[in-house]
């Protein structure tokens, strides 16, 4: 290296000393990024492909063709539709009761807590999210599903007349709002951690210009925290909403799905989801187009996903002139 | 509107490290103050102690007294959210909040005091927050624009207009120019000159000029060296300061032979 260096000097006129070589390091890692790039592009492309080869097949299914999932629907788009709408309710549900407590939970770690009680609480938080998810579905449908029956009962007796709490109430427990809560102590974990890390990123400047207004903690937090973090929030929701949406086993094993669409909460008749219903259907699934038509339905949760993705940047880029950027 | 500060043998810690140590001075009211000294003795510290905005850093306290017209500062029951609405701060780097337009800027400690507040009387609180900061001819037509969009010196009097807006008694501004150009810099020098015929200003300033442009009074910090606590050395009429002052360290400081 060096001798190469020095010969390279001593070869070169002193009027061409400003002319560098490209240096191997830089060469590599430009290499490294763009391979990396375009690798993840062919996985999705390649992701993209298998859906539509396979599945498009399945979504032009004839119901003779696959009994087992099409049996009692009268085409594909009749049996994809409780699935759908199953879906995105049971994670919009899981996310209403997520996000909220997440900011409270990141809140308290990044402005409240003192510090070794916020580490441990981060590092509490962080567990959650290693839990593997048939624990969460087993605890769901033993534990937790007997546990909230007596709330249910509460809610359908008191608070029926409102569409959502009413109905048949159910008395497993086993019902789309409890597969919803479950799904949010599944997704708490990741969106609690980007929105720590995106709250503790307040810059310092702007959270002494509100304290110094005479705003109080939870007013400096307004003021300062939460609408530089807006972003930062929804990125992580949406990340939640991803993890929710595409989530399986534990909706297979809490929920006890009937395949109707239905707003109500609380009753034994729910819809299922694209996930859990492929992971139920798919051992018996072996035969005919039925494994296309699984597949499609596929297809339908990763156009959904890529939809609330989209939507997701649209609401962040939005304001962006008014964005913490400076 | 206008308040006398008192401080009577104030110590700053952060923790178990002294970093002002026993300062007594009398702050004048309807005046220009400003704090001179080397990096490191303790100017913005010992600010920060006047609206208790050392408090918002972990293990900060201090010993000692600071009355503003008789009024103990740091009195059992004093609220420093109070404290703080009566003692405006501006820093170093403009800091107006990029999520807000410059009209919600200028409002935003208003909205705090949780009263509601016609249009009109928002109107005109803006309009003579932004007069006061002379920056409403310059923006009058964008208030619905995002503050940060404005030029260094411009955030800066905008930042200086969410302060007047909550008509306090007293201003401190640390080092308000020193992220400025010098035509910025001296708008802002005339609008200090304003700004002391109602409040009580303070100024840090790393800036030998703008001291002597700006200030009636100066004092001048010191430290031995690293790890021993900031002092305050002299304090006298800015004029006398930079003449005749009575400590040679002083002189050797103001005349550029430091250290
Ligand atoms: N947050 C903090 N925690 C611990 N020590 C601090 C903190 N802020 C300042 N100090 C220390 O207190 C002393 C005084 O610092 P201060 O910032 O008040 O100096 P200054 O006079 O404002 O300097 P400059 O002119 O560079 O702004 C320094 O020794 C500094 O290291
Ligand atoms: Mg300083």
């Amino acid at each position: 290296m060096t001798s190469t260096t020095q010969a390279a000097e001593a070869s070169s006129p002193p009027a061409t000393s400003l002319q560098g070589k490209p240096r191997p390091g830089d060469r590599n890692f430009a290499a490294t990024a763009l391979g990396a790039g375009i690798f993840i592009l062919v996985i999705l492309a390649a992701v993209t492909a298998f859906l539509l080869i396979q599945g498009v097949p399945g979504m032009l299914a004839d119901p003779a063709d696959a009994p087992t999932t099409l049996g009692q629907s009268a085409n594909f788009w009749d049996y994809v539709w409780p699935l759908a709408f199953g879906t995105i309710w049971a994670s919009i549900l899981a996310l209403l009761f997520a996000v909220p407590l997440s900011i409270g939970i990141a809140l308290f770690i990044s402005h409240y807590a003192h510090r070794s009680l916020a580490s441990v609480l981060g590092y509490i938080i962080d567990l959650l999210a290693a839990v593997p998810s048939v624990v969460y579905g087993l605890w769901g449908s033993t534990v937790f599903a007997k546990a909230v029956v007596p709330i249910y009962a509460w809610l359908n007796a008191n608070l029926g007349w409102i569409p959502l709490f009413g109905g048949q109430v159910s008395v497993t427990g086993r019902t789309i709002l409890t597969a919803a809560m479950v799904l949010a102590v599944m997704v708490l974990p990741i969106i609690t951690a980007i929105c720590r890390e995106v709250f503790l990123q307040t810059p310092k400047l702007h959270e002494e210009a509100a304290l110094a207004l005479g705003a109080t903690r939870w007013e400096m937090i307004r003021m300062a925290v939460l609408p530089f973090a807006r972003p930062g929030i929804i990125s992580g929701a949406m990340l939640g909403l991803g993890r929710a949406l595409g989530e399986t086993m534990a909706v297979a094993m809490v929920l006890s799905a009937t395949g109707v669409v239905t707003i109500q909460l609380l009753t034994s008749t729910n819809p299922s989801t694209i996930p859990a219903n492929i992971a139920l259907k798919f051992g018996e699934a072996g035969y005919g187009l039925n494994v296309n038509v699984l597949i499609g339905t596929g297809l339908v949760l990763f156009v959904v996903t890529f939809g609330v993705n989209a939507l997701a940047r649209w609401i962040v880029s939005r304001r962006s002139e008014f964005s913490g950027a400076n | 509107m206008s308040k006398r500060i008192d401080v009577t043998n104030l110590n700053v810690y952060y923790g178990k490290f002294r970093a002002v140590e026993d300062v007594t001075m009398t702050i004048e009211p309807r005046a220009v103050t400003a704090f001179i000294g080397p990096s490191g003795c303790g100017k913005s510290t010992f600010l920060r102690t006047l609206n208790r905005m050392h408090e918002v850093i972990p293990n900060a306290y201090v010993e000692g007294e600071v009355l503003m017209d008789g009024e103990n500062l740091y009195g059992t029951g004093v609220d420093p959210v109070r404290v703080r609405r009566q003692i405006g701060m501006v820093f170093q780097r403009p800091n107006p909040f990029p999520t807000m337009s410059i009209k919600e800027n200028v409002l935003a400690g208003i909205t705090l005091n949780a009263r509601r507040l016609s249009t009109k009387e928002k109107d005109e609180i803006v309009e003579r927050s932004l007069r006061g900061a002379n920056l409403w001819e310059e923006v009058k037509n964008r208030l619905g624009l995002p503050g940060s969009g404005l030029s260094g010196g411009q955030q800066q009097r905008l930042c200086i207009a969410r302060a007047i807006a909550m008509q306090p008694d007293v201003i401190l501004m640390d080092e308000p120019c020193s992220a400025l150009d010098p035509i910025s810099t001296l708008a802002i020098e005339d609008l200090i000159q304003e700004l002391k015929q109602t409040y009580t200003v303070v100024i840090v300033t790393h800036n030998m000029q703008q001291a002597a442009r700006v200030s009636d009074t100066t004092a001048f910090f010191n430290i031995a060296g690293t790890g021993s606590p900031g002092k305050l050395i002299e304090m006298g009429s800015t004029e006398k300061i930079f003449s005749t002052p009575d400590v040679k360290a002083t002189e050797d400081y103001i005349s550029g032979r430091f250290g």
